[in-house]
């Protein structure tokens, strides 16, 4: 019987031909991603294994990201223990505020993620690495300080569903909209604990940066992976990220067994939206047009990269924004925003009203720039719109696209971006 | 390892802030954790509880956050065990982690009464009701699993074998 992607990753990282879902392993970790929230929590853990170092073969990569810069002293604190914990491990690819910006990002464009390793970090977002055939995954904090101690952790082998993404994208429809409507399908926990693997003809022809927001976004269906199948993009998105370094794509094989495959047929999908408060409140923005919004975010590691920066840009151009909304445009790494700069993004954003922030987590997690108050609407491109995340409890916090969120931008509005040419 | 207790029952998609509410996560104090075990159900659990208890649940238990209080609650409230028709991903590992078992047996939930006495035999995989002799079978955890609920959890089990 053959295997699919996660399968043949982890048999390989457990030194075993085969492994079947169910089965616990006990798996070498090629890399652990650290934060400014995660680095101070694994410092208890960490030290109580007893160990002083980083175990041989682990890579460490640490970008301090959620509060940058620091808002508070307490969030200044833990960057000075994220800061001397990187000089005292000696951790080369520490990516101070400035140079680097939301992790996942920083993770793929920086080339510390290749097909087939096993990445793991305190954060659930690890799901994005996916996008370039890594199984990445969050964990609590105890595992990810054996996984840095060690180089190793246990994993049940989980039941793959596959679902192959059909047909023809419609114009306005993207990555984000075939997000929330596989959200809206597997509700029901279908997907709690599985791998998703993603593949068809939709799949081969997103960019990758299409691709990371899919592998972001699936870990709110309770995936513990999302895999996505490699090709020629993912190799020559990998040839520039990775400048030379070795790498081998990961494929499943012809005959893999799934728990369930689906074929999803994109060509009637419309631009859609989660309502608050999860995000598999799946609706389309049709049904959600005509809400008042406060508040439009455009960023996070779920869409906050150069093709969505480029949807709002060229939207926006020679326009402006609602003088009732405030748009705030957070770019997820130093680079994008350098490239927007280059572009003349930034100064389209800058003339329609829009703020501009430095690359960060801010907005998304509801820890500075850009909270929202009681009772006020914020339309926004990241990944959970739980009660409370983006400030007050008694906000709203409706997700959908880049196109969506702008197009609202401008009308004051939840708008079907269809509507805004 | 055999464990033998009275167990109290809950219902599907028990969450970690039912187990652990969010306010207390600033506490890492294995003590003072447990005394805000399953506050969120505002029962006065953590008053009922007896050291060795058990509790019987239904489906995803331990949904919700990766929070680690949530299984430290559990296992320094006393509980010997979880036994659930299935366990969120995080919570699972999490109560491993910090020697907790946890079984994961569907139809479990029907077939266990609040305070009755179930015995667990855990590398045997069998659960047996200790009035009746009744029994249900489950896979047993493999002994990585049982290695590190035995060695106390995951920090010594690695602590150990690094030495
Ligand atoms: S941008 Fe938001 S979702 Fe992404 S890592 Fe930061 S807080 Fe998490």
């Amino acid at each position: 019987m053959g295997m699919n992607i996660i399968e043949k990753i982890m048999a390989k990282h457990a030194g075993k031909d085969s492994v079947v879902p169910g089965e616990i392993v006990e798996c070498a970790v090629d890399a652990v991603m650290l934060h400014d929230v995660g680095t101070p929590g694994i410092q208890r853990p960490f030290n109580a294994l007893g160990t002083d170092k980083i175990a041989d073969g682990v890579d460490c990569i640490i970008i301090p990201d959620h509060f940058v810069p620091a808002n508070t002293v307490a969030a200044a604190e833990n960057l000075k223990i994220t800061r001397e914990f990187a000089e005292r491990m000696s951790i080369e690819n520490y990516y101070e505020i400035g140079r680097g910006g939301i992790c996942h990002q920083v993770m793929m464009e920086k080339g510390h993620v290749k097909p087939g390793q096993i990445i793991v970090a305190p954060d659930s977002h690890a799901t994005t690495y996916g996008a370039a055939g890594a199984f990445g995954t969050g964990l609590g904090v105890t595992d990810v300080a054996i996984a840095l101690g060690t180089g190793k952790l246990w994993f049940v082998v989980p039941e793959t569903v596959r679902v192959n993404l059909t047909g023809k994208l419609p114009e306005w429809v993207s990555a984000k909209d075939i997000s929330i409507y596989l959200l809206g399908k597997f509700k029901d926990g279908e997907l709690l604990y599985r791998s998703l693997e993603l593949g068809g003809n939709i799949i081969h022809e997103m960019s990758m940066d299409s691709r990371e927001c899919l592998a972001d976004m699936a870990l709110e269906m309770g995936v513990k992976a999302c895999l996505v199948e490699c090709d020629e993009i993912t190799d020559a998105y990998l040839k520039k990220a990775l400048k030379g370094e070795p790498y081998e794509l990961v494929t499943p094989d012809q005959d893999a067994s799934y728990e369930a495959v689906y074929d999803v047929d994109v060509s009637d999908m419309v631009p859609m939206i989660s309502m608050p408060h999860t995000p598999s409140n799946a609706a389309t923005v049709k049904e959600a047009e005509g809400k008042k919004v406060n508040q439009a975010f455009l960023g996070s590691c779920t869409n906050g990269r150069m093709e969505d920066l480029k949807i709002a840009a060229d939207m926006l151009r020679g326009k402006t924004i609602s003088p009732k909304v405030r748009l705030i445009v957070t770019p997820a790494s130093n680079e994008i925003y350098n490239k927007a700069m280059e572009k003349g993004y930034l100064k389209i954003f800058m003339d329609a009203g829009a703020t501009i922030t430095n690359a960060t987590c801010g907005a998304c997690v509801g820890g500075h720039l850009g909270l929202i108050a009681a009772g006020e609407v914020c339309i926004s491109s990241s990944n959970r719109n739980f009660r409370g995340r983006m400030g007050s409890k008694d906000g709203e916090i409706y997700l959908a696209s880049p196109a969506a969120v702008i197009a609202s931008a401008i009308t004051g509005e939840i708008t079907d971006p269809r509507g805004v040419s | 390892m055999n464990i033998s207790g009275k167990v109290w029952k809950y219902g599907d998609n028990i969450d970690t802030d039912v187990i652990y509410p969010g306010k207390y996560l600033v506490h890492f104090d294995p003590e003072e954790v447990a005394k805000h075990v399953m506050e969120g159900m505002g029962d006065g659990f953590a008053e009922k509880v007896q050291k060795g208890d058990l509790i019987v649940a239904g489906q995803n238990f331990g949904t919700g956050s990766a929070r680690e209080q949530a299984a430290m609650a559990l296992r320094y409230a006393g509980l010997a065990a979880i036994l659930a028709d299935s366990f969120s991903r995080t919570f699972f590992r999490n109560a491993i982690n910090n020697a907790l078992p946890v079984v994961a047996v569907k139809g479990i939930s029907k077939w266990v009464e609040e305070g009755e006495e179930l015995e667990v035999e855990l590398t045997k995989g069998i659960i047996r009701k200790v009035n009746t002799g009744e029994e249900l079978k489950f896979i047993p955890h493999p002994q990585l699993i049982m290695d590190i609920v035995n060695a106390g959890g995951a920090i010594n089990y690695y602590k150990e074998k690094n030495k």
